[in-house]
């Protein structure tokens, strides 16, 4: 068996941006996720994480490119197909307050992916629900509350919850922790990891928190307006980071005792985040990049595999990562 | 809940009492009196009985008392114009016409409002929705009897295929109903537009979408549901227009409804009358409000929960 769940070949999203503009949201991003594992995605706000996340799921229909799961591409699917593939794959979303319809009690929230997908009579379902409800650490009772009465951190176990409900392999959590209190987020992380083990769920974990994503990933892609711009292993991608915007990532996350790792300096960037209607030409970092050179206006850098299992996008990161530094 | 219940009511009867009284004296304030028209053919002595008769002769606060007294035993009293007639029964007798007419058109103008609604807010920026808002903005800037007035012309003078006017048969209800439906129509379809394209971008119906449902669940479940609830409030204040009557609607198509009688009864300064129905009026109004905020607390649990704490 192929150990590959997903492969995303040149997917791309455009979205139309008035006045014949369009806004390249996913621009040509190549990922694999293995079974089992966690591909953690990181990048700013509107760089596209979300929107990756999406389309994978054909929430979003792609502009162009594939996704190929489980070894069938399913950009074409539709009907019954498309249905299976929608029971396979499932999302937790980011904003708990949003994503649960107020109308709905919880046990009804949690049902109706059950009642698309599967054949439950009453009493199967309302078992299944109380043992969903109590799989992400919530009494059953829950089940005839609305989502109003709930704190954040429930309503994102009853969002995990749904989630589940369909019995899925692979799971886009898009952001689910940023909406949350930060004592409810190592809770909530802990039950996500908690149910991969038990469940051998696939993640993709979509998340602008650094040391939440290494916490929880097993790799760790990097995007930036719309490009993926490196992808490694979680270790990897925090010990030594290749890709000039990684870098200033990595250096921007807070460290517990910054005088005794006085040796590592905060790496400034200049300017702001182009608007991604009007990307630059090339590589699209080069307008904030201290290394640019002219082949960078020109040419868009590939994703290549500089070291086993490490990818970057990047003129200048040639077959050692080093050179940068004695540039 | 019951605490909710009377506190309601008490609010309600507070609010009936002012308006009766400001009605009483706003009616009182006006110049003239029901023998106005003809008060210079008639004898003083006929006169003197006409106003001994009502109690227009004694002063303006006994006046006042003897009113309120009736109205706490639900007594609205006679009309001054069609003597021997009681308001109450007048009310009675008219407002079901008004109810007809005016509930027909409601319920089938609202039914066309919320689908034109859905379909604008479904093909948002394409010409279902140019045609629906043009519909819309149509429905809400053409006057009544302009609108009543050509309905007239073309169906019935011109085709021949409706009645211009007159009641008493089903075939006398179209032209009306189309003319006061026309509004709830333009009402709805901007209302339900506008609510549907905000629940369209609540992610609980990306949710729904995630689940796998099927486009039509989605719609009808998720976002149908959710959209309705704010045009909940509007259809109460169109629920109490139905039964006050569309006062030109019913004076153009000559329909015997209580707007009509209403507006006579102004123009004739039946005191009784115009007290009657104000009150009737507001009474209804004031009900229909505590209907909706009852049906709001069934229809949205994030209310029920809220009441009941």
């Amino acid at each position: 068996m192929n150990n590959q769940l997903i492969e995303v070949k040149d997917l791309c999203k455009y979205f139309p941006a008035g006045k014949g503009n369009t806004l390249k949201a996913v621009d040509h991003v190549n990922l694999t996720i293995n079974r089992g594992e966690t591909l953690g995605l990181v990048g700013e706000s509107g760089c596209g994480k979300t929107t990756c996340g999406r389309t994978i799921l054909k929430l979003y229909q792609p502009t162009a490119g594939q996704v190929i799961f489980d070894g069938k591409d399913i950009s074409g699917l539709k009907g019954k197909e498309l249905l299976k593939f929608k029971k396979r794959a499932q999302i937790i979303f980011q904003d708990p307050y949003s994503s649960l319809d107020p109308r709905m009690t919880i046990g009804e929230i949690i049902a109706e992916g059950m009642d698309v997908h599967c054949n439950y009579n009453k009493k199967e379902r309302d078992a299944k629900v109380a043992e969903l409800l109590n799989s992400v650490g919530m009494k059953e009772d829950y089940a005839n509350r609305f989502a109003h009465e709930l704190s954040g951190g429930q309503r994102q176990r009853v969002g995990i919850a749904r989630a589940l409900a369909v019995d899925p392999d692979f799971i886009v959590c898009d952001e689910p922790i940023s909406a949350l209190d930060v004592s409810i987020q190592a809770q909530v992380v802990n039950l996500l990891i908690k149910l991969q083990r038990e469940r051998g769920l696939t993640y993709l974990f979509i998340s602008h928190d650094l040391s939440m994503v290494r916490h929880i990933s097993d790799r760790v892609g990097v995007m930036y307006l719309g490009s993926l711009v490196e992808m490694t292993g979680s270790g990897e991608i925090f010990a030594h980071p290749l890709h000039p915007y990684t870098k200033v990532l990595m250096s921007a996350i807070p460290v517990a005792d910054p005088e005794a790792n006085g040796s590592e300096e905060e790496l400034e960037i200049k300017g702001e985040v182009p608007s991604p209607v009007h990307a630059p030409s090339g590589c699209k970092f080069r307008t904030r990049c201290s290394y640019a050179t002219d082949i960078c206006a020109q040419e868009v850098p590939e994703l290549r595999e500089v070291t086993e299992g490490h990818f970057v996008a990047c003129h200048h990161c040639g077959e050692s990562g080093e050179q940068q530094k004695n540039a | 809940m019951a605490k909710y219940v009377v506190k309601r009511i008490c609010y309600m009867l507070l609010t009936l009492f002012t308006v009766a009284s400001i009605t009483f004296f706003l009616m009182r304030s006006i110049p003239g009196d029901p023998l106005a028209s003809m008060a210079k053919t008639l004898p003083e002595q006929t006169k003197e009985n006409f106003y001994a008769k009502y109690g227009l002769d004694q002063p303006l606060y006994k006046q006042y008392f003897k009113y309120m007294e009736g109205l706490v035993h639900l007594d609205l009293g006679e009309s001054i114009l069609y003597a021997g007639r009681s308001v109450t029964s007048e009310i009675a007798r008219t407002s079901p016409v008004s109810g007809m007419v005016g509930g027909t058109a409601l319920i089938i103008g609202t039914f066309i409002g919320v689908c034109l609604g859905m379909v604008a807010a479904l093909k948002k920026n394409r010409w279902p929705d140019y045609v629906v808002m043009f519909i819309a903005i149509l429905g809400a800037t053409i006057p009544v009897f302009v609108l009543a007035s050509l309905m007239q012309y073309v169906f019935a003078v011109q085709l021949g295929w409706l009645p211009a006017s007159g009641w008493g048969k089903p075939v006398h209800m179209v032209l009306p109903v189309i003319v006061l439906g026309f509004g709830s129509v333009a009402t709805y379809a901007r209302y339900i537009k506008s609510s549907m394209l905000d629940t369209l971008g609540q992610d609980y119906v990306l949710t729904a979408r995630a689940k796998g449902l099927s486009e039509r669940a989605v719609i009808l479940k998720h976002v149908l549901r959710n959209s309705l609830l704010p045009a909940v409030t509007i259809f109460s204040s169109s629920i109490v227009g139905v039964f006050t009557g569309a006062f030109v609607t019913e004076k153009m198509f000559s329909i015997p409804g209580i707007g009509l009688y209403y507006v006579s009864s102004i123009n004739n300064n039946d005191y009784t009358m115009v007290m009657g129905t104000t009150v009737f009026y507001a009474a209804l109004f004031i009900i229909m409000q505590l209907v909706v905020d009852f049906v709001y607390m069934i229809l949205d649990p994030r209310i029920r929960i809220a009441s009941d704490r």
